[in-house]
C-alpha cells in the first residue's frame, strides 16, 4: 500500500538545472535563427559570439538583423518569461492558491493603466525619461493586488481560489474599459491598445533587457531567498504562523517584488496573459512544489515558453506579427481549465 | 511557564472571551473544556497571537505580544484542528518546516540538532515508512499525525491543541493522545489544549478551566473542575448521570 504512494524521485539535481539551462540556450538561438529573413545558425553563432566577446563581427544584412533586432528581442522575451513564470509561482505559492498569476488576478492590467497614465500625464523621472512609466506601472500593480486582495477577503476571509479570481476578472475588465478611454483621449498613439491588452515584443532594445534583468536579479533573487516561507504559505497561512513566520512581513515583501516584476515587464511589453499560471505548473510537474526547485525551474520554463510564443506570434501569419499574448492566451485558457477542473476535483 | 492575566477578546460588539487568567507549569496537561460558543478556540488563537486581545499573556516575564514570531514559535506549538495540505508535498518537507524558528538567517549553517528532532517526530509518529510520501495522498489522521510530528520537530516547551483529534476515528484519536502523553513526560514542558470529549478530558489531563460564555465558571485540579455541580451550571444537565449511562450501554 504504502509503495505506491511513495515519490521515488529525489526530485531535482544539478542536472535537472543543465538540461533546463541548455533547452533555454538552444531555443533561445533556434528564436535568433528563425523568421521573415531566416539566417544560417552559423551566421547567428559567429555574430553573437564575436559581439559577446568585442570582436569585429562580419558585415552583412544578417549582422544588422541579429544585432539590431532579433538579439535585443530574444533577451527581453527570455527575462520577461523568466519574470512573469517566478512572480506567478510565487504567488500560488503565497495565496495557496493554484490559479494566481498577474493576469488571472488583475494586477497586469493595473499596471498597463498605471504605464498608460504615466505616458498620457508625460510623467517621467529626472534623467531617465522612461522611468516614470516603469515606476507608476510598479505602482498601480500593487495598488491593484491590495484593491483585488482586500475585496475579495471581503467577500470571503479564506481568500479562496475562486473569489480572487472572479473579483480578478471583473477588475481587469473595468481596467480595460478604463485603458481605452485613456487611450482615446490621450495624443500619445505610439502604443495602441491591443499592445496594452496583448502585448508585443516588436521594437524592443537593449536598454529595456538591461532593466529587466536587473528587476530580474533582484526580485528573483528575493523571491528565492523567501523558499522556506513561500513553502510556509503554501502548506497554509496559519500553519505558517504557527511554525514562526513573520506573516505580514513575508506577505508585504512578496507582494512588493512581485508588483515590481509585473510592473516592469507590462510597461516594456504590455500584457502578456498567463505566463505566470502555466509555467510554473509545469515546472510542479517536474521537480514538485517545493519552492527552493520550483522558483528556479519556474525561471527556466517561463523564459522557453514564452521565447516559443513569441516566435509563434511572429512567424505563424509571416509578415503579419500577431500580438503575444494571442498565442500565451490561447494556451492558457486551455490550460486554467484543466488545472481548474483539477482543483475542483481535489488534486493539484 | 505561561500565565495569562485578565485576557479578552471583543469581535465588535461581542465579548467572546471575557476578562479570563490561566497558569500553565511544568508537566501540567491544562484542559479548557466548555459547550459550545464558550470561546475555548478563541482563548487558544489569541495565546497564539492569531487574534486581538487585551491583558496579558507572559512567557515567564516577557510579553507573548512583544515576542518576534520565531521567538515565540521557540516556546510554544499549536496543532490546529484541522490541517490540509494543498499540493503535492512531501511528509519530509511538511515535518522540516517545523525547524523553521530555529534557522535564523540566511548562512546558518546546517541544523544538525535540527535533522535529529525530524528524525525523531517522524519515528515518535510512526512516518519514518511514509516520510517520501505526497501529503495529497494520506488519510485524515495521517495528515494530523504529520503536523503532530511537525509541531514535534519544533520542539517547543508549551503545546497548544484545539482538538487535535476531533473529526479523527477512535483508534487515531487513541494514538494521538497517548502520542502527546509521552511528548509530556520530558521535563520542562506542558500542554494546554482544547477537548470538546468530557471523558478524553479527565483521562489525559491534569488541570481543567471550565468556561462559559467566555468566562471561567470553574479552575483547578481536573478532579475539583469537573464536579457534577460545575458540570451542571455549563452543561445545563446531568452529566455524570448522562456518562454513566454511555458506560452501561457497553457492559456485557
Amino acid at each position: 500500500m504504502k509503495d505506491a504512494r511513495l515519490l521515488k524521485r529525489e526530485r531535482f539535481s544539478p542536472l535537472t538545472y543543465l538540461a533546463l539551462a541548455a533547452a533555454l540556450l538552444m531555443t533561445m538561438i533556434l528564436c535568433i535563427c528563425v523568421g521573415s529573413v531566416p539566417i544560417k545558425l552559423s551566421d547567428t553563432v559567429t555574430a553573437v559570439w564575436n559581439a559577446l566577446w568585442g570582436l569585429p563581427v562580419p558585415e552583412n544584412i544578417a549582422k544588422n538583423i541579429i544585432l539590431n533586432v532579433r538579439l535585443p528581442r530574444v533577451l527581453c522575451v527570455t527575462l520577461a518569461g523568466a519574470a512573469l513564470s517566478i512572480s506567478g509561482a510565487a504567488m500560488q505559492g503565497l495565496l495557496r492558491n493554484p490559479l494566481a498569476d498577474g493576469s488571472t488576478m488583475g494586477v497586469s492590467s493595473g499596471a498597463a493603466l498605471g504605464a498608460i497614465i504615466a505616458i498620457a500625464a508625460g510623467f517621467t523621472l529626472p534623467g531617465f525619461a522612461y522611468g516614470g512609466v516603469m515606476v507608476s506601472a510598479m505602482v498601480f500593480a500593487f495598488g491593484s493586488l491590495m484593491l483585488i486582495l482586500s475585496l475579495a477577503y471581503l467577500l470571503d476571509h479564506s481568500l479562496a481560489t475562486t473569489s480572487i479570481i472572479l473579483i480578478g476578472v471583473i477588475f481587469t475588465m473595468f481596467i480595460s474599459s478604463i485603458i481605452s478611454l485613456v487611450i482615446t483621449f490621450s495624443n500619445d498613439h505610439t502604443r495602441s491598445l491591443s499592445f496594452w491588452t496583448m502585448g508585443s515584443f516588436s521594437g524592443v532594445n537593449y536598454d529595456q533587457a538591461l532593466l529587466l534583468c536587473g528587476a530580474l536579479i533582484l526580485c528573483g533573487g528575493i523571491l528565492i531567498r523567501f523558499s522556506p516561507e513561500l513553502n510556509a504559505f503554501a502548506i497554509g497561512e496559519e500553519n505558517a504562523r504557527h511554525i514562526g513566520v513573520n506573516i505580514r512581513r513575508v506577505k508585504l515583501i512578496v507582494l512588493i517584488t512581485v508588483s515590481v516584476l509585473t510592473g516592469v515587464c507590462v510597461s516594456i511589453a504590455g500584457t502578456v496573459s498567463f505566463v505566470g499560471l502555466i509555467m510554473p505548473h509545469i515546472a510542479r510537474m517536474l521537480v514538485g512544489p517545493n519552492h527552493k526547485r520550483l522558483l528556479p525551474a519556474s525561471l527556466f520554463s517561463g523564459a522557453i515558453f514564452l521565447l516559443l510564443a513569441d516566435l509563434t506570434a511572429r512567424t505563424l501569419l509571416s509578415p503579419i506579427e500577431l500580438p503575444i499574448g494571442v498565442v500565451t492566451s490561447i494556451v492558457g485558457a486551455v490550460a486554467f481549465v484543466i488545472i481548474f477542473y483539477r482543483t475542483r476535483k481535489g488534486g493539484r | 511557564m505561561l500565565r495569562g492575566d485578565h485576557i479578552s477578546v471583543r469581535y465588535g460588539a461581542a465579548t467572546v472571551v471575557d476578562d479570563l487568567s490561566f497558569h500553565l507549569e511544568e508537566g501540567q496537561w491544562l484542559m479548557l473544556a466548555g459547550p459550545n460558543g464558550a470561546g475555548k478556540s478563541t482563548l487558544i488563537e489569541a495565546i497564539a497571537q492569531g487574534v486581538p486581545y487585551t491583558g496579558s499573556i507572559r512567557w515567564e516575564e516577557q510579553e507573548l505580544r512583544a515576542m518576534k514570531p520565531a521567538q515565540l514559535a521557540q516556546r510554544i506549538g499549536v496543532l490546529s484542528q484541522k490541517n490540509s495540505v494543498g499540493y503535492a508535498y512531501t511528509v519530509d518537507e511538511v515535518v522540516g518546516l517545523g525547524r523553521y524558528a530555529w534557522k535564523s538567517g540566511l548562512f546558518s549553517g546546517s541544523d544538525d540538532q535540527g535533522k535529529q528532532q525530524v528524525e525523531k517526530a517522524l519515528e515518535m509518529t510512526g512516518l519514518t515508512e511514509l516520510r517520501r510520501a505526497s501529503m495529497l495522498t494520506l488519510s485524515g489522521g495521517e495528515t494530523q499525525r504529520v503536523f503532530l510530528a511537525q509541531v514535534f520537530s519544533q520542539n517547543p516547551q508549551v503545546l497548544i491543541l484545539d482538538e487535535p483529534a476531533n473529526h479523527l476515528d477512535l483508534k487515531y484519536q487513541q494514538h494521538i493522545f497517548s502520542l502527546i502523553q509521552q511528548w509530556l513526560r520530558e521535563p520542562g514542558r506542558a500542554v494546554l489544549s482544547v477537548v470538546h470529549d468530557l471523558s478524553l478530558a479527565r483521562r489525559y489531563g491534569t488541570h481543567a478551566i471550565l468556561m462559559d460564555h467566555g468566562k471561567t465558571v470553574s479552575k483547578g485540579l481536573i478532579g475539583e473542575v469537573m464536579t457534577p455541580e460545575n458540570l451542571r451550571q455549563v452543561y445545563d444537565m446531568d452529566v455524570f448521570a448522562w456518562m454513566r449511562e454511555m458506560l452501561s450501554q457497553w457492559k456485557e
